[in-house]
Order: C-alpha cells, then structure tokens, then sequence
C-alpha cells in the first residue's frame, strides 16, 4: 500500500488510518489482512468504514496467533457493531451466502487500546501510547 | 460472487452433507477460554464411552490442541445419535505470557503456554473454517456474552451455514443469568447446563441429538 506523504516527526501521537470501503474492495482477502496487521504492529489505530467478512474476521484472527511473540506483540483488540442484520436475511441471501458486512470496525494493538462501551449504535475506546 | 457460482457452492455444500450423514457428525465445542469447554467435552465423553478428553483447569488456555473423541454414541428415545467431538482451545484475539505468570508459573513455561496457545487458537480457527459439521458453543453464564470475540465467532458459524447450539454453562455459580445469552443470541437456542455438576445433561444429550443426529 502507499503510505501518507507525511510521516509522523515525533513519538506524541497515535496514528489513525481510516480506510475507506473502496480502498479495501481493491484488495484480495491477505492484502486485507497485510494491511490491517501491518498498521497494527507499527502502533496504528486502523478503522474500516465497511469492515471485514466473517471468513476474513476468522483469518485475521488465525493469522494474528501466528504474528504474537513476547514482549513485541500481544495481538490485536478489534471492535464491530454488532452484526443485526445476519437474523434478518432473506433465505435467499442465506442459500446464496451473501452477507451484510458494512459495519465499521476498530482494529488496534491489545496493549494499546481499551474498549470502554460498546452498544449497537456506538463504540467508545480508550487509546493509549506505545 | 456471481450467482451460478453461489447456487453452485451451495448445491456443493447440500449434497455433501446429504452424502455424508452416515458418517459421524464433527461437532466442534467452540467459544472463549475458561468457559468450561473440556469440562463439557469430558462429561458427555465419560457419560457415554468411561474415557475423558484432556485435562481441565482454572487456568486459561489449558486446552492448546484441538483433541477428537471418536464414535461417541449417544442414546436417546431408543435410537443412537453418533458423534466425534473435537474440543478445541478457547478462541481471543489476544495472548500475553504474562497472564500466565499470575498463575504460579515461571517464566519459561509461561512463554511456552503462550505460544502454544497461539498455535491452538489458530487451529481451531482452522478446524472451523475446513473440518466440522457442527458447533456446540459455551459460554461461562456469570460472564458477559456480548463480547467482540463471540460475535465473530458466531457470525463465522453463520457464514459456514453450520448447525450450532448455545451452552449456557456454570448455572451452579452465583451469578449465573442464562437469559442475558439467550437476549445476545436470539436466533439460536440456548441451553443451560453445569457441566461441572453434570445438572440439565439430559436436556443437553435431547438437543445434541436433535441437532446433530
């Protein structure tokens, strides 16, 4: 992925990707998973507008297992809305396997971010430095 | 996806299991660690062959392999319902060894704990996705259900179209609120259980059966 122009000049702040759901349609399910982890491990906040599908979900935490290693990396912490429309789908969508998965998702380092509330309309997380 | 080729997956994964149902169902007994899931998996295993599947502990992360009881045949109204339960390490997104280190053990093996559990965790990822036909998922009912990790988890049991049953389990404990799983899950059945205790087991045998049988 390209990175930003401008790169962080000072160890004060925590870096936010937002990364927007066309940016992440561009991409096949591991580069997906490449660009969340790599965010992560370098300290960034990554928030997907559309978030991820439950096979992608299952990946990521699969490949996250393998990444851990003491005292460098603990793992991730990621939060959803809560998934409401999967008691809704029509038995149509469920033959054919579609999926609602707009959902904005927060994905951060475990020993970085906090989540203090979550509710189906409102997620609140605490952030901390490295 | 493009519709032929949904209809055509779909049709696939019908068939298969139509073709398969002689064989014993793969039942995966999912959900976070500490809920009580070797418990469970060793009460149904010596209520119905005398053996156990693997050790149980207050420690998290004690199970850090998936392990298989086979041909386990379950009796009920007359007829057998043959399953294998797979008992598998409790699924979280994250592991510190330090954790480990609260529990009276030394450094070296909390750091070899960890990273076993590591392996485990993305195992049983693994098995969920390739190789099981059903999932029991328990849940410590003194703990709060709406947590990210059973979210996705339940949502990747929909996303693979496998039968699942909700194990409200620990209701010996003070604390214990079944009706706060059954409102975070509303569209799957919740049955409550000590599988410690061995209470409501005959419910849960009734339900394995008519779900997985």
């Amino acid at each position: 992925m390209e990175m930003p122009e401008a790169t962080p000049t000072d160890d004060d702040g925590v870096q936010i990707d937002l990364i927007s759901g066309a940016r992440m349609e561009e991409l096949a399910g591991m580069e997906k998973i490449r660009l969340i982890l790599d965010g992560v491990r370098e300290g960034n906040i990554v928030i997907l507008e559309e978030g991820l599908s439950p096979d992608e979900e299952s990946k990521l935490i699969e490949v996250t297992m393998t990444e851990i290693s003491p005292d460098e990396f603990n793992g991730i912490e990621i939060e959803t809305y809560p998934r409401s429309e999967t008691a809704d789908r029509s038995f149509l969508d469920r033959l054919m396997g579609r999926e609602s998965t707009k959902k904005l998702t927060v994905i951060g380092p475990a020993n970085q971010i906090q989540t203090l509330h979550k509710d189906e309309n409102l997620i609140s997380a605490l952030v901390s430095r490295k | 996806m493009g519709l032929l080729t949904g209809l055509r997956d779909s049709i696939t994964r019908v068939t298969d299991r139509l073709f398969s149902a002689s064989d014993p169902k793969r039942i995966g007994i999912y959900g976070p660690p500490n809920a009580g899931k070797t418990t469970l998996a060793n009460r149904v295993a010596r209520d119905w062959t005398g053996d156990a599947v693997g050790p149980e502990s207050h420690v998290p992360h004690e199970t850090r392999r998936a392990r298989r009881k086979e041909n386990v045949e379950i009796e009920r109204n007359g007829s057998t319902v043959t399953i294998d339960i797979v008992d598998t390490p409790g699924v979280t997104t994250k592991v510190d060894y330090k954790e480990f280190l609260e529990h009276d053990i030394d450094e070296e093996d909390a750091v070899r704990r960890s990273r076993e559990a590591t392996e485990g965790v993305a195992e049983a990822m693994h098995w969920l996705r390739e190789d099981v036909d059903g999932v029991i998922y328990v849940l410590d009912s003194t703990e709060d259900p709406f947590t990210q990790v059973n979210t996705m988890l339940i949502g990747i049991i929909e996303s693979q179209d496998l039968p699942v049953l909700i194990f409200a389990n620990k209701t010996d404990l003070n604390g214990s609120n079944v009706k706060r799983i059954g409102d975070a899950f509303p569209q799957h059945e919740t049955v409550p259980l000590s599988a410690l205790e061995g209470d409501n087991m005959d419910e849960v045998y009734d339900k394995i059966a008519e779900y997985f049988g």
